[in-house]
Order: structure tokens, then C-alpha cells, then sequence
């Protein structure tokens, strides 16, 4: 026996597999991992979709999520097993001893409930604290996450905050009971950057403050490097590296460490704008049926060929709204949008079938922009076989062409979309758009459901398309480190308006607006103690004024 | 290769059964459907196996004749009523607006009024001919196939891929047929295994109450009333076709679980 708070010992992940067709199968998810973790300590479990680092992470709680089992190893929480003893042992351990802040604190809060109910609950429950002082806690754990009013923060139902607030609250459930270990699993990755670096900061100093040790699962190195002692890098079910978060970060061993460290290092030399810009979007405004609310204010950018306009901002910034109003779904209220030189149609219907084929688009979720029951094939020769009439054997050997474009090879073209991967789907949905021929494709946050590795080929994939191409991109995300690796011009968008608008380099160099400077000082950078030094930065400015 | 599950096997050779039962009629059946052959509510013997009838005719072959009306009818006015109300209800999903209001304002109208009153009221009023019992109940039955296809349809038609094809410029055929209904057919699919035992037991009770098929035809709903008052003496020839109608609609619903099966993998699974 160690004197380690948590101690997991070759810890096996085992779960059922349906494969169709064929009988149910027993596989392995993780292969034996041990780590240990100190009292007051912060170990970072990273790795991609798939890795096990959430599943390791809930195994510390002894549990398995959807039919996964713990098949073998040992999880010692404070010198005892606690994969022996029963369901009794692992309640009375379950929000009292090791607690949890989930992804997703908007669906893990019961909408019925007033927050301080639901923060205070596990602590009365387990009997650690009376009513009165779990509710005393709690408002000290608001005051100390920086949530405003804390005393009365509390009598809010979940729909009365923001999601950043929410999860900050999230964070005060977790450490209420006065737990040993939280385990974090992405508590920032569903926030925009200019939230995460507040809620970032909060989850920092509540851990330090409060001495607990913690997991936080995440798959951004970025993240991790602020907030953890130690990392763990995991990759399908296996320990790829361990070690404290200055050696992982400055010295990798492993490859695999070495690609995440480096992730995003692409070099994209900014092209100039041309005279004729292939889409114009001038003094544009919009608003959905039925409000009286404009979401696009007066939008005037354009798009040079062969170039990539990146449109950013974080969430209802209006920027798929912009790409709305371009495609023609939204027909905008005011302002003309001009394509290729010719005026378009305020309205999808009012469009030439050329129209629509060289104004491509790409979606955020490959897999609901895919029809689950077509085949690549199918997905890919549509757009030949409607554009361009092409059919049989030619439209095969055209489909198989794009295939290779796509870096995909053989043996795709009679796969459904479920048998591909994550990066494969996104793949197809730029082959389907590149079947086309178009001059443009609005890519709407392409890679932001993906994992960094797979996000950086697809990256380099579009561009390397746009070179042989002459295709222009008009790029939205929210991910500044993205716009730096491909963007020629960028415009920023914050509710609803273009705040800053020109080539790459003027944007990103000051002097800056306000909004710009919080979005661009928010992007975690793979350094340690950035978080410091941007909050340190804020609260000088802010004395300052 | 594919194994079929036990249950879906039991369910295919039953439901196979029935069906060929049906079909080859007047192959199989010992006598003639209406050929009077004994007394009346004789016992099982080896001459007639399920004894005879109210009037001396024999019970097995009224019963397989009963089958092939019953089947058939059933058949036929489930597959008029998912092809209009699938149809309808795909096309008010993808128009939406005034179109699928003034559409789903008409079916709730005519779903607000008892289906079998309705199909009484219809049919003592017209000819009660084969063809209009299932011209009749197919559009009944519509409406919930109309309800359950445009729900379905509705969440299909806001998925990114039905958006592309749109921004492709497909027409509304190819969205229906090519992007909707294959994403919609395994719930229709379940819906079909049910509504097919629905109509055999709705076309029964019309038949029991006189107005579905008509003497001297056999039809299960038939069998019954012309057998119901034996059941006072002990005579069990009004329950067999309650016994036919229970398996039919067991061995079906197999059948169509296992098709569900099947044509929910998305992973080429689809036979």
C-alpha cells in the first residue's frame, strides 16, 4: 500500500461490441493502465476520441458508462479497493469521496431544480454537511468560482445562467461535498475561448484553494498544460506517456506526444487580394421569420479566388448565419451578394442550377451531412451525375479519382458512412463538395468536431486542394489557431457584426479593438503558466482603466 | 452468412403458411367452400378434420377459405393505406407551412371521428363489394400511417444531408424518395407488422357485424358469427378463427421484428 490518494493498477476496460451480422463480441477498450495521484495534486488525462480517457476517468468512480465493464486491475482510493465491496461501498464513496463535473453541465443539471438545491444535495445526502452548512459552502464555492451574486446565485434555475456560469456551478457540485479527487472530464470543451479562459481560471484557483486532487480529462494539450501537475497521454486503450506537465510539454519522448505538442504548425504564406473577388457580400442584413431581431447587421466582406476568407467569433456571433444568407436558406432582409460577378438570388429557389454548383458548402458534423443509408459512392457521384449527367463506368472512375484526391484510396467507394471514422467522413463530405467543380466552398467549422491530429490533415488536405484547385474557401470557425494556419483575410465577427475586417496580418497584429484582443488573448497556448500571465495581464488592464 | 434467430424462423414458416394456405385455396381445401358435407356442428373426425359448421359444411376448408379473403383484403388495404398516408405525410413534412397545416388539419378531422362508426356509416350507404371495403379501410388506416410518416419525416427533413441536397438543387421527388424514405423505413416497417393484424382484425368486426364480406364467402369475422351460437352448446368452431387470427398476428410481428432488425444497421446490413 501506497500513501497515494488514488492508486490504479493495471486497470482493464473490457465492453461488448455488436458488429453486424456476426454475434456480439467481447473486446478490450483499455489495455492495463496504472497511474497514482497524490493528495492536492492534478493529473491531465489527454489522448483523442476513443483513447479510454473518459472510461478510465469514470472507473475511478466505479462505474462504467453503457454496458462497459471494469474486467480486471485495481482502483485503491484511499487505501481500499474499490472494485470490491459491492454497490453499498461505491455509493457511500459516489459524491462524497470522488465527484464528477461533466461535459455538459447544460444536460447534466435537472432543468426542475433550483441550482443550490442540486449543488448542496450530495453533500446532506452523505451527511457531511447540514442544510444549512452545505448552503453556507456553497455560496463561498460561488463567491470563490467568481459567479456573480453568490448569494443568491443559487436560488436560479439552470436555464437562468450561462453555460459558463453552468459550469462553474458544476464545479461548486463537485467540490461541496468536500471530496478527496474531482474528476473533470472536458468541462471546457463545449465553452467558447473567451469563456473557457474565466471558467479555466476558476476551476485553477478552486483546486488549489481547496487542496483536492484532481483528473481532468481533456483533448487539448493547450488546456491540460495550464491546469495539471502531471499528464498522462493515452492512446486506443494504452499509456502512451507519462510524465509532469514541463516534461510533456518541453521534452516529449514518444512520437505521438511529439505530434499533439506540435499540432497546428502549419505555415500558410497570406496571398494578396486580386481585383475581381469571386463573392461579394455587400452591406447584408438578416433576421430569421417571425422576430424583429436582426442576426447579421450590415455585412460587407468579399472573397478573392483561390484565397480563404476565415469568418470567427464565438457562438451566436451570426457567422453560420452569414453562410445562411449566402447559400440563400436565409434570403437576407437588405444588401445584395454578388458571385462570379453576377448578382445572386436572394432566394435558393430563385438560383441557376450553376449557381448552386459552384457555391459548394461543407458542414461541422460530417455525419448528419452524409445520408446514413447511401453509400460513398452514391454521396460522391450524385453531384457528377446531377451537374454533369456523367454515368456507369465513367462516373465510377470519377468517384475513385476523387477517392485518391481525398487520400482514401480503394475500397471505400461501397462503405456506408458508419463504417468510416470521424476524419474519413469529413473527407468524403470535401470530396462530395469538390465533385462539383465549384469556385467556392463555405466550410462551416469543418474541423471542430474532430480530434487535433485528424483536424490538422484535413487542414492541410483543403489546402493543398486549393492550390491544385483554384477553389476559394470562406472558412468559419471559432478556433483562432485554425484562421492563423489558413486564412489570407479574416473578419471577426461579435453579435451579429463584422468588428474587424481585412488581410490576416492587419488583423492579427495591433492595435487591436477591445473584442479582438479578448478573443485573440484567450486562445490557450501550449505553454505552461499562460494562464497566469493572461490573468495577470486582465487584471492589470483592468486596474489601469 | 446471416443466420436467421430462431424467433424470426418460427415466425417465417407460420406466417409462410398462412400465406400459401391463401394462396393455393382451392388446392388444399378438402371440399368446396360452400358444399354442404355433414350434419351441423359435427366433431372432429378423420373426414373432417375441424368438424363442420352451422349448416354442415366443413370448418377447415371454410377456414382456409376465410384466410384467403381475410389475407387478402388485409393485405391489400395495408398496403393502400402506407403508400397514401406515407406519401402524404412525407410530402406535408418536406412542404411544411400551409400545406401540411391545411393537410394535418384534415387528418386530425377525419381521425376525430371512430374509425369503425365511420366504416359502418361508409359502408351501409354503399355497395359492400371487395374493392370498396378496401378502398375504405386502406384510407382510414391512412391517417395514423399519415401521422406517424410526416413525424418521422419532419425530423429527417432538418438533417444537414437533406440541406445539401437542397443547396444541390434536387427536386422534391429525389428528397422523398431518395433521402427521406430510406432514413424513415424502419419505423414504418414496425408500424406495418401492427397495422397489417389491425386491419385482419378490422376487417372482421365488419364482417362479424354483417357488413364486410357476405355470405355465402367465407372470411374469419364470418366464421364467428355464423359459429357464435354454438359456443352456448360447447361447440368451439366460433374460436378457431380467433386461434388463426393470434398466430397470424404473433408470427408477423417476428417476421417484422426481425426486418426492423436488419434495416436499422447502417452498416450495409440491408438484404
Amino acid at each position: 500500500m501506497t500513501d497515494a490518494l488514488l492508486d490504479v493498477r493495471n486497470l482493464k476496460i473490457g465492453a461488448t461490441a455488436y458488429p453486424p451480422g456476426e454475434p456480439p463480441q467481447e473486446i478490450e477498450i483499455v489495455h492495463g493502465v496504472s497511474f497514482t495521484l497524490e493528495k492536492g495534486r492534478v493529473l491531465g488525462l489527454i489522448g483523442e476520441s476513443g483513447a479510454g480517457k473518459s472510461t478510465i476517468g469514470l472507473a475511478a468512480l466505479g462505474y462504467g458508462r453503457g454496458g462497459v465493464k471494469i474486467t480486471g486491475g485495481e482502483v485503491w482510493i484511499n487505501g481500499r479497493d474499490i472494485l470490491k465491496g459491492g454497490i453499498r461501498r461505491l455509493r457511500d464513496l459516489r459524491g462524497a469521496e470522488v465527484t464528477y463535473v461533466a461535459q455538459s453541465a447544460a444536460a447534466a443539471f435537472n432543468p426542475a431544480k433550483k441550482l443550490m438545491e442540486q449543488v448542496t444535495e450530495a453533500a446532506i445526502h452523505h451527511k457531511k454537511f447540514s442544510k444549512a452548512e452545505a448552503e453556507a459552502r456553497a455560496v463561498a464555492l460561488f463567491g470563490k468560482l467568481g459567479l456573480p451574486d453568490p448569494e443568491t446565485f443559487g436560488q436560479r434555475y439552470p436555464h437562468q445562467v450561462s453555460g459558463g456560469q453552468l459550469q462553474r456551478a458544476m464545479t461548486a457540485l463537485a467540490l461541496c461535498p468536500e471530496p478527496d479527487l474531482v474528476i473533470f472530464d472536458e468541462p471546457t470543451t463545449a465553452l467558447d475561448v473567451t469563456t473557457q479562459i474565466d471558467v479555466l481560471a476558476a476551476i485553477k484557483e478552486a483546486i488549489h484553494d481547496t487542496g483536492v486532487a484532481a483528473l481532468y480529462i481533456t483533448h487539448d494539450l493547450a488546456v491540460v498544460a495550464q491546469v495539471a501537475d502531471d499528464i498522462m497521454v493515452l492512446r486506443h486503450g494504452n499509456k502512451v506517456e507519462y510524465g509532469t506537465t514541463d516534461q510533456i510539454i518541453n521534452a516529449p519522448q514518444e512520437q505521438y506526444t511529439r505530434e499533439l505538442v506540435s499540432v497546428r504548425s502549419i505555415q500558410h504564406e497570406e496571398k494578396l487580394p486580386s481585383p475581381d473577388p469571386v463573392l461579394k457580400v455587400d452591406r447584408v442584413t438578416a433576421r430569421y421569420a417571425g422576430t424583429g431581431f436582426d442576426v447579421l447587421k450590415d455585412i460587407s466582406v468579399a472573397l478573392h479566388p483561390g484565397q480563404t476568407l476565415a469568418v470567427v467569433g464565438e457562438s451566436g456571433s451570426g457567422k453560420s448565419t452569414l453562410a445562411r444568407a449566402i447559400t440563400g436558406l436565409l434570403p437576407p432582409t437588405d444588401g445584395s451578394i454578388t458571385f462570379d460577378g453576377r448578382t445572386l438570388s436572394p432566394t435558393l429557389a430563385g438560383r441557376s442550377r450553376e449557381d448552386l454548383r459552384e457555391l459548394q458548402m461543407i458542414y461541422q458534423m460530417a455525419d448528419v451531412a452524409m445520408n446514413p443509408r447511401q453509400t460513398v459512392g452514391t454521396i460522391i457521384g450524385r453531384p457528377l451525375e446531377f451537374y454533369f449527367g456523367l454515368k456507369g463506368r465513367e462516373k465510377r472512375a470519377r468517384i475513385q479519382e476523387l477517392l485518391d484526391q481525398i487520400e482514401l484510396g480503394e475500397g471505400f467507394i461501397d462503405r456506408y458512412p458508419a463504417e468510416l471514422s470521424g476524419g474519413q467522413k469529413q473527407r468524403v463530405c470535401i470530396a462530395r463538395a469538390l465533385a462539383a467543380k465549384p469556385k467556392m466552398i463555405i466550410c462551416d467549422e469543418v474541423t471542430s468536431a474532430l480530434d487535433p491530429l485528424v483536424a490538422d490533415g484535413i487542414l492541410k488536405l483543403l489546402l493543398a486542394l486549393q492550390k491544385r484547385e483554384g477553389v476559394a474557401y470562406l472558412f468559419i470557425t471559432h478556433d483562432l489557431a485554425t484562421v492563423r494556419a489558413i486564412a489570407d483575410s479574416i473578419a471577426v465577427m461579435y453579435r451579429g457584426k463584422v468588428v474587424r475586417y481585412g488581410s490576416k496580418t492587419e488583423v492579427l497584429s495591433p492595435p487591436f479593438d477591445d473584442y479582438t484582443d479578448l478573443l485573440l488573448s484567450s486562445v490557450p497556448e501550449m505553454k505552461l503558466g499562460w494562464l497566469e500571465e493572461v490573468i495577470a495581464h486582465r487584471k492589470m488592464e483592468s486596474a489601469g482603466n | 452468412m446471416m443466420r436467421i434467430p430462431f424467433a424470426a424462423a418460427v415466425g417465417l414458416v407460420l406466417t409462410a403458411l398462412y400465406f400459401l394456405a391463401a394462396l393455393l385455396a382451392p388446392l388444399i381445401a378438402p371440399y368446396g367452400m360452400a358444399e354442404i358435407v355433414g350434419g351441423v356442428w359435427e366433431p372432429s373426425s378423420a373426414a373432417h378434420w375441424l368438424g363442420t359448421d352451422n349448416i354442415g359444411r366443413d370448418l377447415l376448408t371454410r377456414l382456409i377459405y376465410g384466410g384467403r379473403t381475410t389475407i387478402f383484403i388485409a393485405t391489400a388495404a395495408t398496403v393502400l393505406s402506407f403508400t397514401t398516408g406515407a406519401i402524404l405525410g412525407f410530402l406535408a413534412a418536406v412542404l411544411g407551412g400551409w400545406a401540411d397545416q391545411v393537410m394535418s388539419r384534415a387528418i386530425d378531422l377525419l381521425m376525430s371521428i371512430p374509425t369503425l362508426i365511420f366504416a359502418l356509416v361508409v359502408l351501409s350507404v354503399m355497395p359492400v363489394t371487395v374493392p370498396m371495403l378496401i378502398l375504405v379501410m386502406g384510407l382510414l388506416d391512412s391517417t395514423r400511417v399519415y401521422r406517424l410518416a410526416r413525424a418521422v419525416a419532419v425530423d429527417i427533413n432538418v438533417m444537414d444531408y437533406v440541406e445539401a441536397a437542397k443547396l444541390r438543387g434536387e427536386g422534391r421527388g429525389w428528397i422523398i424518395f431518395r433521402e427521406i424514405l430510406p432514413n424513415a423505413l424502419s419505423p414504418l416497417i414496425a408500424e406495418m407488422g401492427m397495422r397489417f393484424i389491425f386491419m385482419v382484425l378490422f376487417v372482421s368486426t365488419l364482417s362479424f357485424l354483417g357488413l364486410g364480406v357476405q355470405p355465402p364467402a367465407a372470411d374469419w369475422g364470418g366464421i364467428v358469427k355464423e359459429n357464435k351460437d354454438g359456443i352456448v352448446y360447447g361447440i368451439p368452431a366460433a374460436l378457431l378463427p380467433a386461434l388463426a387470427i393470434a398466430t397470424l398476428a404473433i408470427s408477423v410481428n417476428l417476421v417484422a421484428d426481425w426486418v426492423l432488425n436488419r434495416t436499422t444497421s447502417l452498416k450495409g446490413g440491408r438484404g
